[in-house]
This record gives structure tokens, C-alpha cells and sequence, in this order.
């Protein structure tokens, strides 16, 4: 079945065209990861797809559900109805490149927050749905700690269980270990191919190609504001076809 | 000891300390408005509390409050005039409690914004992101975490204010310093009355950082060990 699907996705600031019509399509278990030099547009596609940034075109389908836009009096694409919106991004579940975890609310907190929220379950109900997703990620010990006095890789930990809580239809991952110190890369990235193995549908902006190579189903690269490449991992990595991804990848492998 | 003046000060203290009150009230009323409004996207919310804040922190609090008392008199007289109403008093109290909460608006307003500001972005991206209404955003993700920031500088600002409330005396008000003054001049004995009144004030204002301390704790939990 089909999670999500993107279709022709553009968005530009002011003269500048940061995406010139990016699709993609997620069938359940996918794992998507996409590549590409930073300025590729690759994190502003990710943010596009859960309208944290408004993209200027494209059509957007979450678990056979297409998020209704309309046409703005300043000609910009606007979500027609938010409270649709708002039900379309708790199918989305992201993990920030920052983690964003909530700094005034406990571990066990951040992860309970939306699930009895916005999805409305019982207190009881979401503690032992968090306490689960904390225990899979391996850090259910610090349920009553707060973020800041976690690592970094810990608190990413905690953002994929609050990401899990939510029990969505897409995780969508905007650099997960961009912002970590090397030794704390490893934890994060281990808990996400446990992830892709119990066949979680998954859209990974990354740079870890290791990670891309070895878990994704699919690879796109994206240069300049388009797919340069799509494809299986063994094609892409080693039989890129354009110059740019082999520049790319000699630069990224080392 | 305070020559039968001990209850008519009490009555005064008890008058101070309305005012302090409710002018904090419609201060914090005022200052979340001007902070909501500053940092809104429209230029016809930013442009009047801009000049609300620059108008107002620029002018001395006496001077401001005896243009309200006084000059609110003119302006409701030329009104009742005007409509060929009956005359209306200007109430003391009420104009002590707005001239005050007025001003103090304008400088919560610029601790308010800051706080918000303070905020990281990246966090109410996540309440949205997880599905949060803009009403949720607010209430359970940017409001418990702005106080934390605001709180440091809304407890000096209440400091100050407290000890603005003796200008409503200037008013015709009779609070507990403006009662003092009369009790020492009657008694010849002003060093006591004013000291009674010092007492008072630093009682008030002491009492006052015990709750804010209590308050700073409170919000600061998950930022500092000793808070839990």
C-alpha cells in the first residue's frame, strides 16, 4: 500500500527556485533515503511534504488522503483546511536534524505530549505506549529526566520515540545525526535500522551513506533542485550515471 | 505608639496594596497584548504598541500620572460638554490603578517579547509538525517556557512598580504614604510615620521575591538540576 506520495514539488524564495518539481513515492516498508550536497534542497523537500515550509506547487497524498490546497490572493499554495493538516502531519511523524525535544517537559512528557494531545488517548494509555517506544529505543531509564541533561544522541533517541508514539504512516528523518558528535552518531543510527528491519516506512535526509547504502530500498539524489538519480542503493552507489553524483559520492566516501 | 493613627494606616496599607494588585493585573493584561502585538506579522498591530512603549517608557511615571488625573479631567469635561452630559469625577483609585497599570504595560511588554523570543523556534516546529493547533503551540509549548524567561524581569519590574504606588498620593488618593504625611505633620513627628511607611513597603516587597523565587523555580524545571 502506498504511504505517501509527492508529486511534481516546487518551491522557490524570492528569485531563487529551490525545488524544480521533485516527486517521490513510499509503499510501506520503504525506506527512502535521500542524498545530496548541502544547498541540494534535499531538507526543504522533507519540510515541504508536512508543510513546515509552504511549497509554491505539487500535490501531496499522506496514506491515500491528499492534502487539499488552495490557491492564496498572493498566489502562494495554502492548506485548505488546517484542522486536515493537523490530522495529515500526526500520519507524518518527523525527527529533527536538532532533536527539538521539549525542554520543559520530562522524557516520558515529551513522548505522552501529542498522543494524548492531539491524538486524544487516556494518560494511561499513552504512558504505556511511551514506555514501550522508550524501552525499544533503548532509554527507558531516563523517562524522568529532562532533555538538557541527556547527550545528544540520547535525546535523539528520545525524539524517535516520541516520533513512534504517534504511530504514523511515515517517519520522516530531517538529518538525524548531523548535529551529534561522532561516537554518538552510531546509537542513533542503530536504532534506526532496527527501524527499517521491522519494516517501518521511512524518508531519511542524510549524509550518512553508509546508512543510505545498507538500509534504503530506494536512493534519490538530488542536485540543484532535481532528482538527478533514483534508484536501488547497489545501482546508485555503484553505477552512478551523471557526473555529478560520481563527484558527489568521491567526495562523500572517503 | 502611633497616636490612634494605627488603624487609619492600616486602611492606607490595605489601599496600597489594591492598587499594587490590580494595576499588576492590567499591567500583565497589557504587556501580553503589546508583546503579542510587536511580534505580529501586521504592521497595523507592531506600529501603535511601538509607540505605545516608546512613548510611555519615555516619560516620567509623576508626570504621567498627573497628565491622567488632570489632563483625563479636561478631556472627559470637553466630552460631557460636548454631549451635554452630566459632569463625571475622574475616581482617583481607577485613575491610580490605570495610570499605573498602563505604564508598567509598556516595560512587561518589552520583558514579554524578549521571553517569547527566547523560545526556540525549533520547538514550536515540533509541536506543529506532531499536530498541534496554533492554540496548542501556544498553551502547552511557547507560554510555560516565555515565563520561565519573562519571570526574572517581571519580578523586577513588579519591584519597582510596588513602589510606584506612593504617587497615587499625589492624586488624592489616601494610601499609606500620603496618610504618613498627614499623621507626621498633625504629630510633629514625621521620621516615625515615613519609617512605618518603609516598613511596610519592604514587607510587601520582600514577600514579593519569596513568591517570584518560588515562581522562578517552578518554571525553570528541566533547566537547572536544583529545580525539580
Amino acid at each position: 500500500m502506498t504511504q505517501l506520495t509527492v508529486e511534481d514539488l516546487h518551491k522557490r524564495y524570492g528569485d531563487h527556485e529551490v525545488l524544480k518539481g521533485v516527486s517521490l513515492s513510499a509503499e510501506a516498508g520503504d525506506v527512502i533515503s535521500i542524498i545530496g550536497s548541502s544547498g541540494s534542497g534535499k531538507s526543504t523537500f522533507l519540510r515541504c511534504i508536512n508543510f513546515l515550509e509552504q511549497p509554491d506547487a505539487g500535490r501531496i497524498h499522506v496514506a491515500g488522503e491528499e492534502i487539499r490546497l488552495v490557491r492564496g490572493g498572493d498566489g502562494h499554495l495554502k492548506v485548505a483546511d488546517a484542522k486536515q493538516l493537523q490530522r495529515l502531519r500526526t500520519r507524518l511523524a518527523m525527527v529533527f536534524q536538532h532533536f527539538n525535544l521539549w525542554a520543559h517537559m520530562t522524557v516520558i512528557e515529551n513522548v505522552m505530549e501529542a498522543p494524548v494531545h492531539v491524538l486524544g488517548l487516556s494518560k494511561t494509555e499513552a504512558r504505556e505506549r511511551a514506555e514501550a517506544y522508550l524501552d525499544k529505543v533503548g532509554i527507558a531509564q531516563f523517562r524522568d529526566a529532562y532533555p538538557a541533561h541527556m547527550s545528544g544522541g540520547q535525546q535523539q533517541r528520545v525524539a524517535i520515540a516520541r516520533a513512534l508514539a504517534m504511530e504514523p504512516a511515515v517517519l520522516l528523518f530531517d538529518e538525524p545525526t548531523s548535529a551529534l558528535d561522532p561516537e554518538l552518531v552510531g546509537e542513533v543510527l542503530k536504532v534506526m535500522r532496527a527501524l527499517a528491519d521491522e519494516g517501518r516506512t521511512m524518508v531519511v535526509v542524510t549524509h550518512e551513506m553508509g546508512f543510505a547504502r545498507e538500509v534504503s530500498s530506494q536512493v534519490m539524489f538530488l542536485h540543484q533542485g532535481l532528482a538527478e538519480e533514483v534508484g536501488a542503493p547497489a545501482e546508485v552507489f555503484d553505477h552512478p550515471r551523471s557526473e555529478r553524483l560520481r563527484q558527489f559520492l568521491s567526495g562523500s566516501l572517503k | 505608639m502611633l497616636h490612634g493613627y494605627a488603624a487609619s494606616l492600616l486602611d492606607g496599607a490595605w489601599l496600597t496594596f489594591q492598587v499594587a494588585v490590580l494595576s499588576l493585573v492590567l499591567a500583565l493584561v497589557l504587556g501580553l497584548a503589546g508583546a503579542s502585538a510587536k511580534l505580529s506579522k501586521l504592521w497595523l498591530l507592531r506600529a501603535p504598541a511601538v509607540a505605545y512603549t516608546t512613548i510611555v517608557r519615555g516619560i516620567p511615571d509623576l508626570v504621567m500620572m498627573l497628565l491622567v488625573f488632570y489632563g483625563g479631567q479636561m478631556l472627559i469635561n470637553l466630552a460631557t460638554d460636548a454631549l451635554e452630559w452630566d459632569y463625571i469625577d475622574v475616581n482617583p483609585f481607577v485613575a491610580g490603578v490605570a495610570t499605573l497599570g498602563f505604564i508598567f504595560g509598556a516595560y512587561f511588554t518589552e520583558t514579554f517579547r524578549g521571553a517569547f523570543l527566547a523560545v526556540p523556534a525549533g520547538q514550536l516546529e515540533a509541536g506543529a509538525a506532531y499536530g498541534m493547533s496554533r492554540w496548542q503551540i501556544f498553551s502547552r509549548i511557547l507560554f510555560p517556557q516565555m515565563l520561565r524567561h519573562a519571570l526574572p524581569g517581571l519580578g523586577n519590574n513588579w519591584q519597582v512598580m510596588q513602589k510606584s504606588t506612593a504617587l497615587v498620593s499625589i492624586i488624592g488618593l489616601s494610601d499609606i504614604t500620603w496618610l504618613a504625611d498627614q499623621a507626621g505633620r498633625s504629630t510633629h513627628q514625621p521620621f516615625l510615620f515615613y519609617a512605618v511607611v518603609c516598613a511596610f513597603y519592604l514587607a510587601m516587597t520582600a514577600l514579593s521575591s519569596v513568591v517570584f523565587n518560588h515562581l522562578e523555580r517552578r518554571y525553570s524545571v528541566g533547566v537547572r538540576r536544583s529545580a525539580a
